[in-house]
């Protein structure tokens, strides 16, 4: 008998354990397990789709918003609060009349496993290599010209990308550069920033646990592929070996890998040097400064000398959408000129809307960091798919974690 | 007189193959009805999803990692035996053990001193402050021992201002302090139901016959309390060898363990089938493990 209790305990226990466990990945991995049932529901009717989405008319809704959206990248809520814009989805639902349901990701990868799946987004942000990874995959819906006039407004070097020729399934959203993050002092910038201050061990040795890297196969690979003067969309296998061995050889004097709070992590002094994307650093400056403090005097950001990658994010239908024409409406709204503006007012990312340039503030239009010198935009690299190739990258980074 | 004859009868009756038989059918539909819905439960919720995991091992993937429900293959089961997957299983098992092997040690002479207690009112006290951690999040108290042991913590002040250690965020003992702190009420648990429940005369008797305290405590609680240990240690030691968010947290996610491991396959390599597998290995392992332990040691208690 005692056995017997003794062996329910253990069971309510791990069940306990398992579901605190859960809990905490709830953003990532529990969805797409619940979601694996209501995969073959949606694979069959996606031309419906497409057609639902050619006769939407223009300015027309067929029900509620369910937007699938990088962390904190649209103002909404308290962070609208905080930095003063207008909340961009409490303005579409008022002016359109609709509910929008936002849930939020924190990689591509993520986000496509989720549609991959079937589940019902209307809206999602892929960026570019994702957008012709989900094109070859039959996972997108062709916007309808008629309902987005305002892509009119989309700048001539974002109108006919190589990801998406003529932007005919996807709207440019915000773009940006990855780079490092760093406190003034810690490293020697006189004459640009190298990627020797995170892999060159004598250069970084002086900083020896205090460096974060992305915890990304494509940008943290890349970011190595740059500093061995290689395209960081190569797809030689030695290439991507010397890469991870050197990843692997930096190990030791990281602080951690990370994605989602390196920016903290260098305003908090548990770094000193960061690989990261130029929004998150401008803001989390941004955010720190006050009337007596100005974090610009202590940290920096800079895009490395010997390049680095520069990405595009893009709004998208996916085929399992349920509401096409809310989507292609929400989409249109979010390329008007003011629109775009809020959005670069608060999230620091460049906007691809060249007529939202004349809303947004000053000091960003100027800011090196925000909008690259032209002599800059030509060391930078954008990310393309690599098809059968990125298993090979994310199993090198991996082994490189060890 | 009366009492003894009804005795017995109720006992020829009880003796009587049929009905003994009918009324055995009886309780046990009774017994099927009470668990009804623990089965239904059971089915729905882990047995259905282990199976879909189980299926998807033998699915293959699409060029752009989407599983694919045809082309069955063992090719993800075959992967399990790449070196990479054999570096992760063994370190993963090696933090797996001393995070028990800790948690004992802290665990076991704590659920001792709250089991000798006199008072049922202490240890009812004692019990609850063990289960006090719990009320809030796991994910909130892991950045709780962040802030902790960052630069400006109070652990990393002591350590400088004692001149012992210097910030511990990011490095091995980090880790463990997270893991012990989140699993050691797993173990302090059924070691006290244990040690609370035995007879402690056995171990007077054993001091009356010469024993010396130690030889007492080996020869008479230890083999007592063993279920208790037993319990605790798979208790701990299965979700320490899953652990994803402590050493992701408090590590700075600079090695790769089981847990993240699998989490990168169904997320950014996109990789279902090869992920199915590593979850089912890891579950047949820890089932064999389970079962193996109730029908040895768990008999002999």
């Amino acid at each position: 008998m005692r056995r017997i209790t003794i062996l329910l305990a253990v069971l309510a226990l791990v069940a306990a354990a398992c579901g605190g466990d859960s809990d905490d990945t709830t953003t990532t991995a529990a969805p797409g397990a619940t979601e694996t049932t209501a995969a073959p529901t949606t694979e069959a009717p996606a031309t419906g789709v497409q057609a639902d989405a050619d006769a939407c008319v223009f300015g027309e809704t067929d029900g509620e918003l369910f937007l699938y959206n990088w962390t904190g990248y649209i103002p909404t809520g308290s962070l609208a609060e905080e930095f003063e814009v207008r909340d961009l989805v409490v303005d579409f639902e008022e002016e359109f009349g609709v509910n929008v349901t936002l849930t939020e990701y924190d990689s591509n990868e993520v986000m496509l496993a989720q549609i991959d799946a079937g589940v019902g987004y209307d809206v999602v942000v892929p960026s570019d290599y994702m957008v012709s990874q989900m094109i070859d995959a039959d996972l997108l819906v062709k916007l309808n010209p008629a309902m987005v006039p305002n892509m009119a407004n989309i700048s001539d070097l974002f109108s006919n990308p190589p990801y998406d020729p003529g932007n005919q399934f996807s709207a440019p959203y915000q773009w940006g550069t990855t780079g490092i993050g760093y406190q003034y002092g810690s490293i020697d910038d006189e004459n640009g920033v190298s990627w020797a201050v995170i892999f060159d061990p004598d250069v970084s040795a002086a900083n020896t646990g205090f460096i974060s890297l992305l915890d990304d196969e494509r940008e943290t690979m890349g970011s190595a592929l740059k500093y061995l003067g290689y395209s960081l969309n190569t797809t030689s296998e030695a290439e991507v070996d010397e890469a991870a061995d050197l990843i692997k050889a930096t190990k030791d004097r990281l602080a951690a890998f990370n994605s989602s709070s390196y920016w903290t992590l260098l305003t908090t002094g548990e770094t000193v040097v960061a690989q990261g994307w130029n929004g998150d650093f401008l803001g989390e400056f941004d955010r720190i400064s006050t009337e007596e403090y100005d974090a610009y005097e202590e940290y920096g950001y800079a895009i490395p000398n010997e390049g680095s990658a520069a990405w595009v994010d893009t709004m998208a239908i996916p085929t399992s959408a349920e509401h096409p024409c809310t989507a292609q409406t929400f989409i249109n709204f979010m390329l008007g000129a003011e629109v775009g503006a809020e959005l670069t007012n608060y999230n620091y990312y460049a906007s691809p809307n060249k007529a939202a340039e004349e809303f947004i503030y000053p000091e960003i239009l100027e800011d090196p960091s925000i909008y690259p010198l032209p002599e800059t935009m030509e060391i930078l690299e954008f990310f393309e798919d690599l098809g059968d190739f990125n298993t090979y990258y994310a199993d090198a980074f991996s082994a490189a974690k060890g | 007189m009366t009492t003894l004859k009804e005795r017995k009868g109720a006992q020829q009756e009880s003796s009587n193959p049929k009905l003994e038989r009918s009324a055995r059918r009886r309780e046990s539909w009774r017994g099927f009805f009470h668990a009804a819905p623990a089965y239904v439960y059971l089915t729905v919720f882990f047995t259905l999803p282990l199976l879909i995991v189980f299926v998807f091992s033998f699915a293959s993937r699409s060029r752009t990692g989407r599983p694919e429900l045809e082309g069955w293959n063992l090719d993800s089961w075959a992967r399990l035996g790449e070196p990479l997957v054999r570096t992760i299983v063994v370190r993963s098992f090696t933090m797996a053990i001393f995070n028990t092997l800790l948690c004992l040690l802290i665990a076991y002479p704590f659920a001792y001193w709250i089991a000798t207690r006199a008072r049922q009112s202490t240890r009812t006290l004692l019990l609850v402050a063990v289960l006090i951690p719990f009320w809030s999040n796991f994910l909130v108290r892991t950045y709780a021992w962040r802030m902790l042991l960052d630069s400006d913590g109070y652990i990393t002040q002591i350590g400088e201002f004692t001149g012992l250690w210097g910030r511990m965020l990011f490095t091995a003992p980090a880790v463990f302090i997270g893991l012990v702190y989140g699993y050691l009420p797993f173990m302090v648990l059924p070691l006290y139901a244990a040690l609370e429940r035995m007879d402690w005369s056995l171990v007077e008797a054993g001091r009356d016959l010469f024993a010396s305290g130690p030889k007492a405590f080996r020869k008479i609680t230890l083999p007592l309390s063993k279920p208790g240990i037993i319990a605790g240690s798979i208790l701990v030691f299965i979700p320490s060898l899953g652990a994803y968010v402590t050493p992701d947290i408090l590590g700075g996610a600079k090695t790769t363990l089981l847990g993240n491991y699998i989490v990168t396959q169904f997320g950014s390599a996109r990789n279902w089938p090869f992920g199915s597998a590593l979850s089912g290995a890891i579950l047949f392992v820890m089932l064999l493990a389970t079962v193996a332990y109730f029908r040895t040691g768990g008999r002999t208690v």
